[in-house]
């Protein structure tokens, strides 16, 4: 019997028995429970209803196709075009150094790592997750643009998010290649097949579902990262397509150099960004959770 | 995706060993770099912020541990951690004292009370409100939350001003205090506490819980008697984990509290400053001297939290050493 059935069968026949101090106590905690449960359901309703209600009003095409060059924070127009496709850039970037480093890191991890390295390097892989994004953005301020002479660019920012991706990424894959069955390797194996083509071919393949809803969902951590990208981006009003040279803008930055300042204007534009940031992180959090329902290993834990 | 280190501690072992050939060693290289990659890059940021840092310190005119100003540029550079590393515990502790009760009932909640599909739900919303960005909370908070915060500041400052913590000189006015600010980061770290903590209860042993049923438990006793004592140790790795995100938080914070350097006791009051925060600000308008102090006080904030990291791990791997045996 689970416990669950116990659970209904206790609470019916055999707390008949209880006392009622002992029912008033079970009763107050699972209340307790339950409220809790819209407490912290609230701010996120109102988060984001918020946002929508007050983003909704620059939300327009001027607003997506326009950048700040020239416009005053009094003034009325402007837009984000700039920092959108600094965003999209420098995210992208960010994946395709981190994605194939944290796959390989977790392939390590769960296909060859015996002993104690690998163990050192599943637990600072987990301190790394608490290094906290500003000293991300110091460290590539020191390492990058000042230590080798790079400037401000978004490659640099890229590089500061990576830090922060990183460990996101080989902890989620690392648990979606622990669920690929030890039976499908050793059906690989028995066929004379060696290893890392059997790793290739046979363990990547079948966990890419779920591969991918972890760097979606990586991803989605990463782009609405503001602190590391004003030490390595810096932030510009105008538009500057190439991340590999100059300072870029950022949405997360536009957001937050815009929400500074004491004009309703600037502030309306502050919230239209938000929008737009928390429009991409949802759709991100959603499509993940879509691929992770047609995953064929979900079922498995 | 998991945030803990729960999963299987040791890989797969494939019992029928493949055919071992050039390819395996070049694989095994190549992914095995990848891995020490990790500890590298720690290493480094470690190494790079100490040796960037120590000049900044010693072309401080007064001591960097004990002053509260912030003055790096001037002529004779005077700075200092004492007041932004305060701010920094200070708002992290208002937090994780807020935050804590919650997370630890949804946890039971979700792991426990809700029904099967609302649990799930509760996991993508509450994943949600983790991957809410951290501007768009110091946006919502400046805006929406200090304003109407007013009234339960108000009444704290007038009902519960024999706490000295909470003696308010201004009590009414709207304020970006340190409170409105722990306010906001219980709610960035929320989620993450709840979601460790719903990981390490799920795990309880179902025997033991059926046992406490078949006893005569009610449900909560069932709870006290066979799912938390096992997960303790879970459960304080995830609150010191919830602290360290708090300690790192920068952008919500450097919007909402108004920045002073000043150790502001009194919670409910304006003023006050975090390690973070006060890269964020002061980042763009330094020149060379004063962007070496910003570094110098960002190494002070990474050893805080590697050090809270660090102990939080060993507490949840401790936890599941003993869970297994």
């Amino acid at each position: 019997m689970t416990a669950s059935t116990l659970q209904a069968g206790s609470q019916s026949a055999l707390h008949l028995g209880a006392s009622g101090r002992r029912r008033l106590v079970d009763r107050t905690m699972r209340s307790l429970a339950w409220l809790s449960f819209l407490v912290a359901l609230t701010p996120l309703v109102i988060v984001l209803g918020y946002t929508i209600s007050r983003g909704a009003k620059r939300f327009d095409l001027r607003f997506l196709s326009h950048s700040m060059a020239g416009v005053a924070p009094t003034d009325a127009g402007g837009g984000a075009y700039h920092a959108i496709v600094a965003t999209l850039e420098q995210v992208a970037i960010t994946s395709v150094i981190s994605v194939p480093l944290g796959l390989a890191a977790a392939v390590y991890l769960t296909e060859y790592g015996r002993g104690w390295l690998p163990r050192a390097i599943r637990f600072f892989v987990d301190v790394m997750t608490g290094v906290p994004s500003i000293v991300a953005g110091l460290f590539i301020y020191v390492f990058w643009v000042l230590g080798l002479h790079q400037g401000f660019s978004g490659f640099a920012g890229a590089l500061a998010l990576v830090i922060l991706m990183l460990p996101v990424i080989i902890r989620s894959a690392e648990e979606m290649l622990l669920l690929v069955p030890t039976a499908l390797r050793e059906a690989s194996y028995a066929l004379g097949v060696p290893q890392w083509k059997t790793i290739m071919r046979i363990v990547l393949p079948t966990a890419s579902a779920g591969l991918v809803t972890g760097i979606m969902l990586a991803v989605a951590r990463v782009i609405g990262e503001t602190a590391p990208l004003l030490l390595t981006v810096f932030g510009t009003d105008f538009i500057n397509n190439d991340p590999f040279s100059g300072a870029q803008s950022g949405l997360p930055m536009f957001i937050y150099n815009q929400a500074q300042q004491p004009y309703q204007t600037a502030i309306d534009r502050a919230w239209a960004g938000a929008l737009t940031l928390i429009l991409i992180v949802v759709v991100l959090y959603t499509a993940a959770r879509l691929l992770t329902r047609r995953n064929l290993l979900a079922g498995r834990r | 995706m998991t945030l803990l280190g729960t999963a299987p501690t040791e890989p797969t072992a494939p019992t029928l060993a493949g055919r071992k050939g050039r390819g395996d060693m070049i694989s095994r290289l190549v992914t095995s770099t990848a891995g020490v990659f990790v500890l590298v890059l720690l290493a480094a940021i470690a190494i790079f912020l100490i040796v960037k840092a120590i000049p900044a310190i010693s072309k401080d005119s007064t001591s960097f541990w004990g002053t509260k100003l912030w003055q790096p540029d001037a002529e004779k550079p005077t700075f200092g951690v004492a007041a932004i590393a305060f701010g920094t515990i200070e708002t992290a502790i208002i937090a994780l004292v807020i935050a804590w009760p919650v997370a630890m009932a949804v946890a039971l909640f979700v792991a426990e009370y809700a029904p099967r599909r609302l649990a799930k739900m509760m996991g993508y919303l509450l994943d949600l409100l983790a991957a809410v960005p951290s501007v768009v909370y110091g946006l919502w908070g400046l805006i929406w939350l200090v304003p109407r915060m007013k009234g339960i500041q108000g009444w704290m400052g007038h009902h519960l001003s024999w706490i000295p913590l909470f003696k308010d000189r201004y009590a009414g006015l709207p304020t970006r205090s340190p409170f409105v600010v722990g306010v906001v980061l219980a709610i960035m770290i929320l989620p993450i506490i709840s979601a460790i903590i719903r990981e390490i209860v799920v795990q309880a042993d179902p025997a033991q819980k059926e046992a406490a049923l078949a006893l005569g438990a009610t449900h909560w006793e069932m709870i006290r008697m066979a799912v938390l004592p096992p997960s303790k140790s879970g459960i304080i790795g995830a609150t010191i984990l919830g602290l360290g995100r708090a300690l790192g938080e920068t952008i919500a914070v450097a919007l909402i509290l108004a920045s002073s350097f000043v150790i502001n006791w009194k919670i409910l009051e304006q003023g006050g400053n975090t390690i973070a925060a006060n890269i964020a600000v002061q980042f763009g308008e330094s020149n060379a001297t004063g962007r070496s102090a910003l570094i110098a006080s960002g190494l002070v904030l990474f050893a805080i939290t590697l050090i809270v990291n660090f102990a939080a791990r060993l507490v949840i791997s401790r936890g599941n050493k003993g869970r297994t045996a």
